[in-house]
């Protein structure tokens, strides 16, 4: 995982710092420069939210421009659609298929853009399309989106399931660990049978 | 041990590791976590003050005495804390003072986007800008080694992306710092005219050190590359430019005031072309112009707004990125909204219904300004609403102040809001003002404050009576509600703004985020029931979905707080029917 910019997409409240952060952690174990540049404050109620995880060599931008995301993990369809710009022609796009409304869509101002992930797999190769919402409810807690998506990433990593195991459980407060490491386990695997 | 960490939290442990023992602060995005970070230091005494400028008396305090102490806010928290920093400039330090203060280019959580290299200029007082988290934290301790040996204090600027970006630091011991003993001092401590003319030389002495500090510095380095372009910059600017402009010579300020400036004509001497790349106000360039050496900085780049690699590659270089896909939609906006089961939504929806102009101010509430509450009319800064609720009925007459309100919360009315109710009172003032009490102080993420009975440290301490609080400035009408009672709210409001005196309504339920907030099981509508008539709609709740044909409630947004069941006039919402679905 030399030299990777990896964009976190997705709805204030989905957990895309918590992921960032443990992003951030199993990073900081391949021994390469890192920086993660998270979002506080007013857009995480409810706001759209990103955050970038960057490592290589030496790292000097926290922040990742278009064009340059190996890979963008989207926890909401439309949110993918709003960052597509970012991916590298060749990156990988993983998203979660599930659709959250922003208000002025929920209002009647705005219409939700329809066949996101078809539009987004016509001008990219690598876009992977998971269920995260149903993978999350059957491990008992729809909140570990997050960590779903993070399971089916680091299957796609050179990275052994190991680390990235020990890194949720650092990060992850000790009650919510149990169901964190069965929901990444349960992306993992999902990944496992594309 | 190298750790990833914040640069807030790069900033806590540098405090800590510099053996300052009290530290201070108002949370403000985006400089909140310092002082979070640094609560977990037993070591260090920490506290949230009421206010900026409190927070800044009580590190000056400790200062004199002594201590190294630290305090961070936000920019517009410095305006608030303006007055004891002024005159803190002239009396010095005794033990080290460092004030942080995060700045936000692009305003990701704030009302303006005001450059701390100003109002530290106009207090002359130094100002260290680092560029990554290891800076934060080296240049932390730096900060307080200087303001010890120049006899000041010392600001620290964050901007967002340094304070909220995690990089690697280098966890070191703690120094053994030794309390200063304190002796006194009037000339230098009691700061009347007599003895501040004098202090006003020194501080102009100081100046002139430091001027020569700031050449000599490692804080302030060259890098070499290629000179035909040179770039002067500093903080994530620093960081932009390496990524835009590649292998070309750099002057890196880690101390932005006051600037080298021989070290400034030395680098200009050796370049082609030179730059200045700095987000906000051309603080590096004005300086440069005044010396007669000719940059590019401002007339290429926006004094608005974050910048970025693609910005500078774009406006400096002429390169814009090519589009890599034929993707053409229209994204609609994500404007962030109150959560599901916020407390502020049921007296929001009372103020809509009522029409009331209402005079708004800062916090998670702000946000009932945006559609389709679209309820709040003004939001100025911490607790302008009040004061401004008033100014409006001396403006238009008491007859007009029957259909205004001011909307506060509680940490921002504790903040600044009570003195505005207090010159409502003593100034016959007939307003109605709405605490917003949800328990906490919200939008900043969860910090206790004066009126939640808890320090920083979770321990329990005196909570301030907000009821009595009010009463004790000469309030006779106040009252406490539930705003999810919406009729005996909308009964309260109606009543209290009527009054022909000044008045408080004391909205009281915890935020939805709080942990011990638990509600029943989510909601569902039953489509027989309903007639469309959209009432629900307008609550502006994220979890209520207008889907043309049929209105339905997103079961994995809905927290099922019941507040959509008392605005259906048919019936028509009740729980769904497991117990998740």
């Amino acid at each position: 995982m030399n030299n990777k910019s990896i964009m976190i997409v997705g709805v204030g409240g989905q957990g895309t710092l918590l992921t960032s952060r443990i992003l951030g952690d199993v990073a900081l174990n391949t021994g390469l420069d890192v920086k993660v540049s998270e979002v506080h404050g007013m857009s995480q109620r409810g706001g759209s939210v990103v955050t970038y995880v960057k490592m290589g060599e030496k790292v000097y931008s926290p922040v990742i421009e278009k064009n340059e995301a190996d890979i963008i993990l989207c926890f909401e369809k439309l949110e993918a659609l709003r960052w597509i710009d970012y991916a590298k022609k060749d990156g990988k796009i993983i998203i979660n298929n599930q659709r959250i409304d922003p208000m002025p869509v929920i209002i009647g101002k705005a219409k939700y853009p329809e066949d996101i992930i078809e539009k987004i797999k016509a001008d990219y190769a690598n876009v992977i399309d998971v269920p995260a919402l149903d993978i999350a409810k059957e491990c008992g807690n729809i909140k570990a989106v997050n960590v779903v998506m993070i399971g089916v990433m680091a299957r796609h990593s050179e990275i052994p399931k190991e680390v990235w195991i020990d890194a949720i459980e650092k990060m992850v407060k000790p009650q919510f660990v149990e169901i964190n490491v069965k929901a990444f386990i349960a992306g993992y695997d999902y990944a496992a049978g594309l | 041990m190298k750790k990833l960490l914040l640069g807030n939290e790069a900033v806590a442990r540098g405090v800590y590791e510099a053996g300052a023992t009290v530290a201070t602060a108002y949370p403000g995005t985006p400089s909140t976590e310092i002082t979070e970070n640094i609560a977990k230091y037993d070591d260090i005494y920490s506290e949230w003050a009421p206010n900026e400028k409190v927070a800044l008396e009580v590190a000056i305090g400790a200062s004199f005495a002594g201590a190294r102490a630290a305090c961070s806010m936000k920019h517009v928290g410095l305006n608030v804390a303006a007055d004891p920093l002024f005159t803190a400039s002239y009396t010095g330090v005794n033990g080290g003072l460092v004030i942080f203060v995060a700045d936000d280019p692009g305003m990701h959580s704030s009302q303006n986007e005001q450059d701390t290299r100003i109002i530290a200029r106009g207090a002359k007082v130094p100002v260290l800008e680092p560029a990554d988290s290891r800076e934060c934290k080296e240049f932390t301790k730096e900060a307080f080694r200087i303001s010890e040996e120049f006899d000041t204090p010392v600001i620290v600027r964050l901007t967002t992306r340094v304070a909220h970006s995690q990089g690697i630091v280098e966890l070191e011991e703690k120094e053994d710092y030794k309390l200063k003993p304190y002796e006194k001092n009037p000339a230098k401590y009691v700061m009347m005219p007599a003895m501040a003319r004098k202090r006003h030389l020194a501080v102009e002495d100081r100046m002139a050190r430091l001027r020569d500090y700031s050449d000599n510095s490692a804080l302030n380095s060259i890098e070499w590359g290629d000179k035909k372009i040179g770039v002067i910059t500093s903080g994530i600017s620093y960081q932009y430019s390496k990524e835009a402009f590649g292998n070309v010579s750099y002057l890196k300020l880690g101390m932005v005031y006051p600037l080298p400036d021989k070290l400034i004509k030395d680098f200009a001497s050796e370049v082609e072309t030179l730059y200045v790349i700095e987000e906000l106000e051309p603080f590096i360039e004005n300086q440069c112009l005044k010396m007669g050496i000719k940059v590019l900085g401002k007339e290429l780049l926006p004094v608005t707004g974050e910048y970025s690699a693609s910005l500078i590659r774009e406006k400096v270089l002429g390169i814009s990125p090519e589009k890599l896909n034929n993707i053409q939609e229209d994204v609609p906006p994500r404007p962030p909204v109150l959560c599901a089961g916020c407390p502020h939504r049921g007296t929001y929806y009372v103020l809509k219904k009522l029409k009331l102009t209402v005079s708004g101010d800062i916090g998670c509430y702000t946000l009932g300004a945006l559609a389709p509450l679209e309820t709040m009319d003004t939001c100025v800064c911490m607790g302008a609403s009040v004061g401004m609720a008033h100014g409006r009925e001396k403006a238009l007459g008491r007859e007009n102040s029957r259909k205004n309100v001011a909307v506060i919360g509680d940490s921002t009315f504790i903040h600044s809001g009570i003195t505005g109710l207090i010159d409502m009172v003593y100034n016959k003032g007939t307003g109605t003002v709405i605490i917003l009490d949800n328990s906490i102080t919200g939008m900043t993420g969860h910090q206790h404050n004066p009126a939640t009975g808890f320090t920083i440290k979770g321990e329990p301490t005196k909570q301030v009576d907000l009821l009595k609080l009010c009463q004790a400035v000469g309030v006779d009408r106040v009252r406490v509600c539930d705003p999810f009672d919406l009729e005996g709210f909308e009964k309260a409001v109606k009543e209290e703004i009527e009054a022909d005196e000044p008045s408080v309504i004391i909205a009281q339920r915890p935020c939805a985020l709080l942990k011990q907030v638990k509600f029943g099981s989510v909601l569902t509508i039953n489509s027989e029931k309903c007639t469309k008539c959209r009432m629900c709609m307008r609550l502006g709740c994220p979890a209520i979905v207008d889907r043309g044909d049929h209105i339905e409630i997103n079961p994995t947004q809905c927290v099922g707080c019941d507040l959509c069941t008392k605005v259906c006039r048919f019936g028509a919402i009740g729980k769904a029917g497991g117990k998740d679905e």
